[in-house]
């Protein structure tokens, strides 16, 4: 079961259509069963029994979660693969001791891939769709795999698969998604 | 005594057409609608604003009963988003919205420019049929009570037949065997057709279109709707 958090301000916003459902279309259309989660309702202890967990985006504007980022401290510990997407990746960068910096891209980027990784394959230049106000300024140790013009788009733990991808890839870049799904099975 | 929370207040991005509706309903159903905003392109090539029937906004939104703020545009690519801004202000100072709502499905030109406008004013933005399934969305619409035909149509093999035509079960079915053999989107995202809404559950009364005409050649065509109005549901 892949678990999809909710980061928006509050439980079946208008949010959660634009930036958890078409996450779920993904994750359902490549076989896999998924349940939804809004932050506010993740246990102290983590979510038990996932495959994995996307901690998907939220709206420009919505930074509610930054707020009650320890609600959110359970990730730390997850034994199954995590993704963060956007709002997800800052809510990981925050989580594992990383910060945040004002810095926004809207609409379609280039994001040229650094290094190999397992979800966005080898070196290269493809573009993504963005819309955040923040940048991460990533935990110490992390790697960076991804980057564009304004910030970093892509970093992942040193030794565990927990994933940040500052862009969309639910738009136009639906492989990313898929990946991670892949892997979730295979660990 | 304090006011009861009745949601953030928002203003909706209306065409006229099938998915502004839709989101309009389905931000009434979590936020407070405050108003429409309406954007007359006099560019028929307008990537932003164009729709055939802009112009019956205005009794969409009184059967819906529902504020209206309307700006007209020249249409010119990238200027009329000054004017888009300029109506939204306009939704700020008159209902005191606090975001806008957007029918975009999958146009990311649309939603960037929109996103970027929020932006600039500081007010939310919400596009809750962001790609969505469209299959599962165009069940949704026919089967919630909207009433809604197609009013232009732009590519093949859209026939002069389809102007004024119902979406309704049957006609579904054809653009469903049309997305197979002429690959068009199924909800239009593409541009193939473009729809107007005459009826909707949060609708206090129903469009009836009096006078109209059709302009139709090489699979391109308009219905032209000149008298239309209200009556009881």
């Amino acid at each position: 079961m892949i678990h999809l958090v909710d980061l928006s301000w509050k439980a079946g916003s208008l949010c959660r259509d634009e930036y958890v459902a078409p996450v779920a279309r993904i994750v359902s259309a490549a076989g896999h069963p998924y349940r939804e989660i809004h932050f506010s309702e993740v246990p102290p202890s983590g979510i038990a029994d996932a495959d994995g967990i996307v901690l998907c985006g939220t709206a420009l504007k919505d930074n509610a979660f930054t707020e009650k980022i320890q609600g959110l401290a359970s990730i730390r510990d997850a034994k199954c693969p995590v993704l963060g997407i956007c709002a997800g990746m800052e809510a990981i960068c925050l989580v594992f001791g990383g910060r945040l910096r004002p810095a926004a891209e809207i609409g379609m980027t280039d994001i040229r891939v650094t290094q190999p990784d397992p979800l966005l394959g080898e070196p290269r230049t493809f573009t993504a769709y963005e819309v955040h106000s923040f940048a991460c300024e990533p935990p110490a140790g992390w790697l960076v795999t991804a980057v564009s013009d304004t910030c970093v788009q892509a970093f992942r733990h040193p030794d565990r698969p927990v994933f940040g991808v500052m862009f969309h890839p639910e738009v136009r870049n639906d492989l990313v998604v898929e990946r991670f799904c892949t892997l979730c099975m295979k660990l | 005594m304090t006011a009861e929370y009745t949601g953030m207040k928002l203003g909706v991005l209306c065409s006229g057409g099938k998915d502004s509706w839709f989101a309009c309903g389905l931000a009434q159903k979590k936020e407070e609608v405050a108003c429409l905003i309406s954007v007359r392109s006099k560019n028929d090539a307008s990537y932003m604003f164009h729709t055939p029937n802009v112009h019956l906004v205005p009794l969409q939104a009184k059967a819906a009963g529902i504020p209206l703020v309307t700006v007209e545009t020249e249409g010119i690519e990238e200027a009329e988003l000054a004017d888009l801004s300029r109506a939204i202000r306009l939704a700020v100072k008159q209902f005191g919205i606090e975001g806008i709502v957007t029918g975009a499905l999958m146009s990311v030109y649309q939603a960037t420019r929109v996103q970027r406008i929020c932006r600039d004013l500081g007010l939310w933005c919400f596009n809750p049929l962001w790609y969505t399934d469209p299959n599962a969305y165009m069940e949704r619409l026919i089967g919630s009570g909207f009433s809604l035909i197609i009013t232009g149509v732009f590519s093949a093999p859209f026939t002069k037949e389809w102007l004024g035509r119902a979406i309704d079960r049957e006609a579904l079915a054809d653009l469903r065997r049309y997305v197979k053999t002429d690959r068009i989107t199924l909800t239009g995202e593409g541009g193939e057709y473009e729809t107007l809404v005459l009826d909707a559950p949060f609708f206090r009364q129903r469009i009836i279109i009096r006078e109209s005409e059709t302009e139709y050649a090489n699979y391109r065509g308009v219905l032209r709707i000149s008298r239309a109005e209200l009556v009881p549901k």
